[in-house]
């Protein structure tokens, strides 16, 4: 291939049976225009140590899955292009934050045990979900609420970046508390209050000061901090009574609002 | 099933600075902690040092052991650390309270996210600070001068 250049890769090794710490292992890779990170990992897996292991899935930034610290900088692999970092040498290693399982592979679990423990669903009647009427109303302005929020892919890169949790593992950190306020301001959603003994709590919201690192390295534009402070400020205010209780949207039932729909049956099950 | 060992790979409190390739404001969330517990080891070493006065020891009085010029620097520095975390608190209440970071967008790459939306407060409050350091630190030259020309 013409336009080749010699990248150096220092990968961070782990062999959970064999390694008591991590140590890094370098790679000449040649590099061409347009290759991002997860092909050079490709590459050393089928030239060079098929034993390497790193987690990826879609390759085009959607799966979350391939987050891992490159050059001192928690992102996307499947995104990140290896001329946009370097042309000379990078360091890849495992989300920091997290407990390596091998190689490039962290344990996310605690990330998506903490994301659970926020309710991150629309909490209604349960009566209302198990028999539907009607779509909920819901306007385009009260959508742009919380969007920007949604577009969360729980790669674990905010996690990683984010300094209190370098030193307090019980934190809860900016994915599931910016997950908390996306569902607070959903006007579908009833469960507020439930999800303010966890975002309010000793671990929660309140220990966040600000760095800002999750926000600058979020792959989706998130933004977590964002949404962080602005929970902050609802926990503040709804302690001092001053947000109005808020209802959850009602049903709209289409042309003569307050009616049943007149919705078809299902096509009867072929299988 | 087979025990697997991990290897924990959390950053601790390097990870505040030396552990990746990190933004401004990560570094004034170190700066505010550290001048903070300046603040606070200060404001132990006030109480203490006053305490004296119970025995009557005057440790401040002058000619006394607080009057040497290293101290008079360090309190110095306590006022820089002052000047710093005061008008960054200011910053971060306004911050912390959802005041400064803008409203949810549409994210569109390139990304514009709340950091960037905050930082005309954080340039007001760094140029308060200056003032107020400017201003401390005349006269700290001036009674630094008397010192040394044995003037108090």
């Amino acid at each position: 291939m013409s336009n080749e250049i010699n990248v150096k890769f220092h990968i961070r090794r782990y062999n959970p049976k064999k390694d008591k710490s991590p140590y890094f292992q370098v790679f000449d890779i040649p590099v061409s225009k347009g290759m991002v990170i997860l092909d050079a990992l490709h590459y050393i897996r089928e030239n060079y140590d098929s034993s390497l292991a790193f987690r990826y899935s879609c390759r085009m930034g959607v799966c979350g899955s391939c987050g891992m610290l490159i050059n001192g900088s928690p992102t996307l692999a499947c995104n990140t292009q290896i001329l946009d970092v370097s042309d000379k040498e990078i360091t890849i290693g495992p989300l920091p934050n997290f407990q390596i399982l091998k190689d490039l592979v962290p344990d996310l679990m605690p990330l998506f045990e903490k994301h659970r423990s926020i309710s991150p669903f629309i909490i209604r009647d349960e009566k209302e979900l198990d028999d539907p009427e009607g779509e909920y109303y819901q306007t385009p302005e009260q959508l742009e609420e919380y969007l920007q929020f949604t577009y969360c892919i729980k790669c674990g890169c905010c996690m990683a970046a984010c300094p209190t949790l370098a030193t307090d593992k019980n934190y809860l950190g900016p994915q599931p508390l910016s997950q908390a306020h996306r569902y607070n301001k959903d006007t579908r959603d009833s469960g507020r209050k439930k999800r303010n003994e966890i975002t309010g709590s000793r671990d929660g919201a309140f220990k966040c000061h600000y760095a800002g690192e999750c926000s600058r390295v979020c792959p989706k534009g998130v933004d977590p901090a964002k949404a962080v402070q602005i929970l902050k400020r609802q926990l503040v205010f709804e302690f001092l009574h001053l947000i109005k209780k808020q209802e959850p949207c009602q049903k709209l039932h289409g042309p003569g609002k307050g009616e049943k729909l007149d919705i078809p049956e299902a096509p009867e099950k072929t299988v | 099933m087979e025990k697997v060992n991990r290897y924990d790979n959390r950053l601790g409190i390097l990870g505040w600075a030396f552990k990746g390739r990190w933004g401004f404001e990560r570094y004034l969330y170190i700066l505010h902690r550290l001048t903070g517990l300046g603040i606070l080891l200060y404001f132990l070493m006030h109480i203490f040092v006053t305490s004296f006065r119970a025995m009557n020891i005057y440790l401040w009085a002058p000619d006394n052991f607080f009057h040497h010029p290293l101290f008079r620097f360090g309190e110095y520095l306590v006022f820089l650390a002052f000047a710093f975390h005061a008008f960054n608190g200011l910053r971060l209440i306004f911050v912390e309270l959802g005041f400064a970071v803008g409203k949810p967008i549409e994210p569109v790459y390139p990304y514009k996210t709340s950091l960037t939306k905050q930082r005309p407060l954080f340039i007001v409050m760094m140029v308060f600070a200056a003032i107020l350091a400017i201003l401390g630190s005349y006269e700290f030259v001036i009674s630094l001068g008397k010192m040394v020309g044995g003037g108090q």
